[in-house]
């Protein structure tokens, strides 16, 4: 791999012993994946950083990657934690789990990190221009960047977005190359898609079939950024995909080579076959939103949805601290906490221990959680739109 | 034999072979080396102070933490060869400083042989058989 004079001299330990490994091991990947250079990065987002995911294998690392001094050189965002980190012992997370938890944030602090534990950097201050290279972890935060910003980044693993955050550099492979952003299956959308649980249930159906291939969609009349997430989250749980492209909609569609390749078709009644075969058909004991992380327009639609209304069951929406902010702020918290469901940010379903907090049912309007929950969380899944899930537990 | 560099170093030692692959997390213990994995060939067997040799790594990136907290811990293997590494094993091996080579017909290391690596240039050495 070329290298200039400055990476020779990170890889030669010039600039310490962490730098150094870290460097090395961002060679080495780039030499498995057959990079011919390093490029810059623009900002990192670093996953493994809920306890439940990394254990104390995890923490022992951070730690001492913290304590050695590590630092990052661009912006970094961290990944949602295994607890809300403020008011973690009000939701009934576990003491111990706590401790550890907290200590894993506090070895990021020290690298310099943004504390902002979120799927949706994006929409919480770290957002990069199109064509810009990053290095991000989460997937459907790396599919949002790729597919609708235009940006370009690989699936990096927690070890690997973290060195580059430490060396502001990732290896020149995969979707940094705009050669390796081309589709290579056409998905014929006819179907009408209006709720975000729509465009979940079209994830998961479309990421089950095609694993990691690129989509190409067509028939999508019209998605916001709230739907965009929610289908990127699933079509990446349910499958591996990375990068999709919609016509008329992402920046990259017009750009693509998209004659001659594989057409698949995807009617209503697939869509429906989604919410039949999710749906465990027993009562949730926790309806949770906001996989990925709830936007403050999806905060608005529940209040809307609650309106003067009483839970019988427990309720949370997840976001990012700097959504709950806005949220807290105009008064949204506020009713969401008197109907008696919470706002819970720096986390999520997927990474928190919701089966060691009694919970065995939980309903929820994403794909992405629907995919995740009864592997990760053990959990039984109601899947079902937002409109619907408060009607039940009302 | 020669083979790719994954993390450079010199290690020799006694070869310990898996002909399966290994999942570090959940499969090894961080605390002590042992293999834990039920029904895994090297269960109960310790990775200290061997020359590890197996096809690939498996499972959860979490592994990477482990290798990592190995070294740490003093449990580590003097060296890693693989069949071909991939990015769980590579990442944990560099981290932890590891020599790692990969590329490697590793159904002609012996388990128990004597086995020297040059990591900085990718050769093996099989010194003594068992």
């Amino acid at each position: 791999m070329y290298l200039t004079k400055e990476e020779e001299k990170m890889l030669d330990g010039e600039y310490g012993e962490v730098v150094e490994r870290m460097f090395r091991l961002l060679v080495r990947l780039g030499d498995i994946y057959g990079a011919e250079k390093m490029i810059p990065i623009g900002s990192a987002q670093i996953a493994g950083v809920s306890y439940k995911s990394i254990g104390d294998p995890g923490l022992e690392f951070l730690e001492d990657m913290a304590s050695k001094g590590a630092r990052v050189k661009v912006l970094s965002f961290l990944n949602p934690a295994g607890m809300d980190l403020e008011q973690w012992k009000k939701l009934g997370f576990p003491e111990d789990f706590a401790e550890r938890q907290l200590r894993i944030i506090e070895a990021f602090r020290k690298m310099g990190i943004v504390i902002t534990s979120t799927c949706t950097p994006y929409l919480a201050g770290n957002l990069p221009r199109y064509r810009e290279h990053i290095a991000w972890s989460e997937s459907s935060a790396v599919s949002f960047a790729n597919s609708v910003i235009g940006a370009r980044t690989n699936r990096e693993g927690g070890p690997s977005a973290l060195a580059a955050a430490i060396c502001g550099r990732t290896p020149d492979y995969g979707l940094h190359r705009f050669e390796n952003r081309q589709p290579n299956v056409k998905v014929k959308v006819e179907a009408e898609l209006s709720r975000i649980s729509d465009y979940g249930a079209l994830g998961y159906v479309i990421g089950k079939e095609i694993k990691n291939k690129i989509p190409y969609f067509v028939g999508i009349k019209n998605a916001n950024v709230d739907q965009l997430k929610s289908l990127g989250a699933a079509m990446a749980a349910s499958g591996a995909v990375a990068l999709y492209h919609i016509e008329g909609i992402t920046p990259e569609a017009d750009l693509v080579e998209k004659d001659g390749i594989e057409e698949i078709s995807v009617e209503e009644r697939d869509i429906k076959k989604v919410y039949e075969d999710l749906d465990c058909g027993e009562d949730p004991d926790i309806v949770i939103f906001g996989c990925p992380h709830a936007s403050i327009r999806e905060i608005m639609d529940l209040v809307n949805l609650l309106s003067n209304r009483k839970l019988k069951k427990p309720l949370w929406i997840c976001t990012s601290r700097s959504v709950k902010e806005l949220s807290d702020r105009i008064g949204l918290t506020e009713i969401i906490e008197r109907a008696g469901g919470y706002v819970v940010s720096d986390t999520c379903m997927v990474v928190s221990p919701i089966e060691k907090m009694g919970y065995n049912t939980t309903g929820v309007n994403s794909g992405k959680a629907a995919n995740y929950l009864p592997g990760f969380c053990k959990q039984k899944v109601v899947f079902a739109s937002m409109e619907e899930l408060v009607e039940r537990i009302t | 034999m020669k083979g790719r560099v994954i993390s450079p170093g010199k290690a020799e030692g006694r070869a310990l072979v898996s002909k399966e692959p290994i999942g570090f997390y959940g499969g090894v213990d961080m605390k002590t080396g042992i293999v834990i994995e039920k029904g895994h060939p090297l269960e109960g067997k310790s990775v200290k102070d061997k020359i590890l040799v197996f096809p690939c790594g498996k499972g959860s990136t979490v592994g990477s933490y482990v290798i990592y907290g190995l070294k740490k811990n003093g449990v580590a293997p003097l060296g890693i060869i693989n069949k071909e590494t991939e990015t769980i094993v590579a990442t944990g091996a560099i981290l932890a400083g590891i020599p790692c080579i990969d590329g490697i017909d590793i159904e002609k290391i012996p388990d128990g042989a004597y086995v020297i690596m040059d990591a900085d240039n990718g050769i093996i050495e099989i010194k003594e058989e068992p």
